[in-house]
């Protein structure tokens, strides 16, 4: 056993594989040490808030102020302020009032304003533009000017008789240090439909998915290494019928099982574990088939036949001259059993047919909420893609793990 | 000839025995299930509802339909009566269209979508793999993690990244649907090019996906063979490289078609989740409907058809394999 770990960790695709995953795994369990916010609590109200810092804006008011001067904040400031369609407005219009096309850029925000503040008249009437859009340059025009506005924001408060008086002002060089703002909160992922913070539920989605992969991979893995131990030793009439029920499920899809059995559990009764031992029923085929052509082939080696002469019972054969020849070939099953259990876990979800939605979030829900919410099309990545990564990162650490293992037990594939 | 008949003999009969079985799971397993299926439904119809005899005359409305409060066997023969009239009753969620109505309108879509991406990306992803393991070298090196990674991608985040990339970035494709939303099914040129727009990227993501598994599987298989003993032999007598990859080819091949006829339950699986992402209207998408709606028939009678039509699949490369393979003539005619 012990040299079977040193022959694995020889193999460098098992170590990279086996690197991922404890990567994954190590995030999983020290993340909700250091944040301990439960996954699935609304923090933002609305959808989809950008990853980012987030600074209270009412704490940074009583914040100590310092004053930066810090050269083309204003330029900064416009050019934050005016979206593209402004800008394109801005083209139009500059273009119409007889600037060449070529000395305009849309991108450089100070060369644009220069140009439009030199050439900008609002009582210039511009053939064919119609009043609405007069008005609208005329309105961009008053508050491009507002934004360089060089007076201070005024600060107000009212007064016993409900008049508002002036109690502070902000110059727009006033700056708070974010480590003296008592609330500040870091979205790395943004928030997701819900408005609940990505990050958390990521981690805490990983989690349950790999509990299901792992459950689901265990009993897979049992039922298969029983079926197959079973059929392949003792052969003959168990044989036969065992094979024809493998046979069966081989070619019955059992993504299909999978979609029957879920929906008639009824979403109520469909807790992460459920569907784990759900996926786990209907996956073991291909472990039992493999195993069972394994055992055929050791069944009548020399060590298996003098244990029989010997007169050991049937459990002790199974237990000590067959299973360790197959040990190796049971870890790989396990593993490719427990990332299939993942991605069986993540199609159910995107189907509907996930666990219930109300306790734990999993990949597969998460990517379902994504989808529902229009996520992709609406380009707010931070809400899916992470999800796909991690799925993505999990099914190919696993994978090389087993490749790496074949290659260490199967001499053939060695490169 | 002979030799060929027994064996498709016994296929066929295969067959037919898994069909049945796949027939009676497909009845009996969501009524082995605890609960009622119909009071599930009707819970949800009559949320907001407070009158009692109200719920109580649409429970009795659909166990009539349904059946359920019939003897388990006359339920049995009620249902094989359905399929076999061919409009497997009524959808609940779309009544009154019949379940075969829906499915009629959606099976087309998907069988058109699903059968070329995977054969394309069985074909290319073969190809792929046998160059790899011949040439190895650089060609290998950039080929296998990539493979690896691809294969490794659950068909649904294939779509979803094709769609953002090529549908939302770049706008070349649309987004979603099986043609134009403002379109009307016709025979124009318009509504034909609508089609084949809409379809690349569901098409795309299915081949890019079974690309990677194919050509990690024919790679090692291809070593396999390279190692075996008659390519070292050919090598010796002097035949050609060229000729000896095509031996090696067709050797390896044996095994990945019959990976095909194992792995294609799994493969249209994918497919119909990475349907539903790109709101193909085929029977991925039919599924979500029914789930959504609680439209017992529709699941029940879509998983049947696609059971069947993975079943047909894989009836057809067995049949093919039967050709192949030489060991089957020999083996038979013996």
């Amino acid at each position: 056993m012990k040299f079977m770990f040193q022959q694995a960790f020889r193999s460098g695709k098992f170590v990279t594989g086996f690197s991922i995953f404890m990567a994954i795994l190590l995030v999983v369990l020290i993340y909700p040490l250091i944040i301990k916010d439960p996954p699935l609590t609304i923090i933002g109200r609305g959808t989809f808030f950008e990853p980012g810092i987030y600074v209270n804006v009412y704490d940074s008011l009583g914040s100590p102020q310092y004053t930066l001067n810090l050269k083309g904040a204003d330029a900064r400031r416009v050019a934050s302020r005016l979206n593209d369609d402004d800008r394109a407005a801005m083209q139009e219009w500059l273009v119409a009032a007889g600037v060449p096309e070529a000395e305009i850029d849309t991108a450089d925000t100070p060369l644009l304003l220069e140009l439009w503040f030199k050439t900008y008249d609002p009582t210039l009437s511009v053939p064919g533009m119609t009043n609405a859009r007069r008005n609208y340059f005329i309105r961009l025009n008053n508050s491009l000017q507002g934004l360089l506005d060089p007076n201070d924001a005024i600060l107000a408060a009212r007064d016993e008789e409900g008049a508002l008086q002036q109690v502070g002002t902000i110059a727009q060089t006033d700056f708070v240090n974010v480590g003296q703002v008592p609330n500040v909160r870091l979205l790395p992922l943004g928030t997701d439909n819900f408005g609940r913070d990505v990050l958390t539920e990521l981690v805490a989605a990983t989690r349950v998915s790999l509990q299901i992969g792992f459950v689901a991979g265990f009993i897979a893995t049992l039922i298969g290494l029983v079926i197959g131990l079973i059929s392949g030793y003792i052969g003959g009439i168990v044989d036969d019928s065992l094979m024809f029920i493998t046979n069966l499920f081989t070619v019955i899809p059992s993504f299909v099982l999978l979609i029957l059995i879920s929906f008639s559990i009824g979403q109520d009764k469909r807790g992460a574990f459920t569907v784990a031992a759900v996926i786990g029923f209907t996956s073991w085929v291909w472990t039992a088939r493999a195993v069972r052509s394994q055992v055929i082939s050791l069944r009548n080696r020399d060590h298996v036949n003098l244990s029989r002469l010997s007169g050991h019972s049937l459990f002790s054969i199974i237990l000590r001259d067959i299973l360790p020849y197959i040990a190796s070939y049971v870890v790989m099953a396990l593993i490719l059993q427990i990332s299939a259990g993942i991605l069986a876990e993540a199609g159910l979800s995107i189907l509907g047919l996930g666990p219930r939605t109300t306790e734990v979030p999993t990949l597969g829900l998460m990517m379902n909420w994504a989808m529902i919410y229009q996520a992709h099309i609406l380009g707010k990545w931070w809400a899916f893609f992470p999800v796909i990564l991690v799925i993505a990162l999990i099914a190919f650490s696993m994978n090389l793990m087993n490749t790496g293992l074949d290659q260490v037990f199967n001499p053939a594939l060695r490169d | 000839m002979k030799a060929y008949a027994s064996y498709f003999s016994n296929k066929l009969l295969w067959f037919l025995v898994t069909l049945v079985a796949a027939f009676l799971l497909n009845f009996f397993l969501p009524r082995l299930m605890p609960g009622d299926p119909v009071a599930a439904i009707v819970a949800r119809m009559a949320q907001g509802m407070t009158n009692t005899s109200g719920v109580q005359a649409i429970y009795e409305q659909y166990t009539e339909l349904f059946g359920t409060n019939l003897p388990m066997h006359e339920q049995f023969f009620l249902y094989v009566r359905n399929v076999l009239r061919g409009d497997f009753g009524y959808s609940f969620s779309q009544y009154p269209r019949t379940v075969a109505d829906v499915i009629g309108a959606s099976i087309w879509w998907t069988i058109a979508l699903q059968l070329p991406a995977i054969l394309v990306g069985w074909i290319i992803g073969n190809t792929l793999g046998v160059l790899a393991a011949y040439r190895r070298g650089g060609f290998d090196k950039v080929l296998m993690p990539s493979s690896i990674f691809v294969s490794n991608l659950p068909a649904f985040g294939m779509a979803v990244i094709l769609l953002v990339v090529f549908g939302v970035t770049l706008r070349w494709f649309p987004t979603s649907g099986g043609y134009g939303f403002d379109m009307i099914p016709n025979l124009s040129w318009d509504f034909i090019w609508s089609v084949i727009v809409h379809y690349q990227l569901p098409f795309w993501s299915i081949v890019l996906i079974t690309i990677g598994g194919q050509a990690i599987g024919m790679r090692s298989m291809s070593i396999y063979e390279l190692n075996a003993d008659y390519v070292k032999y050919s090598r010796f007598m002097g035949i050609k490289d060229r000729q000896i990859v095509g031996y090696v080819f067709r050797n390896a091949m044996l095994p990945q078609i019959t990976g095909l006829a194992l792995a294609i339950g799994t493969m249209v699986g994918g497919a119909l989740v990475a349907e539903i992402i790109f709101s193909y209207p085929g029977l991925g998408s039919t599924i979500l409907t029914a789930v959504l709606g609680g439209d017992y028939p529709l699941i029940s009678a879509t998983t049947l058809i696609v059971t069947i039509m993975v079943l047909i699949a894989n009836f057809a490369i067995e049949i093919i394999y039967g050709f192949l393979d030489p060991r089957i003539k020999a083996a038979q005619s013996d």
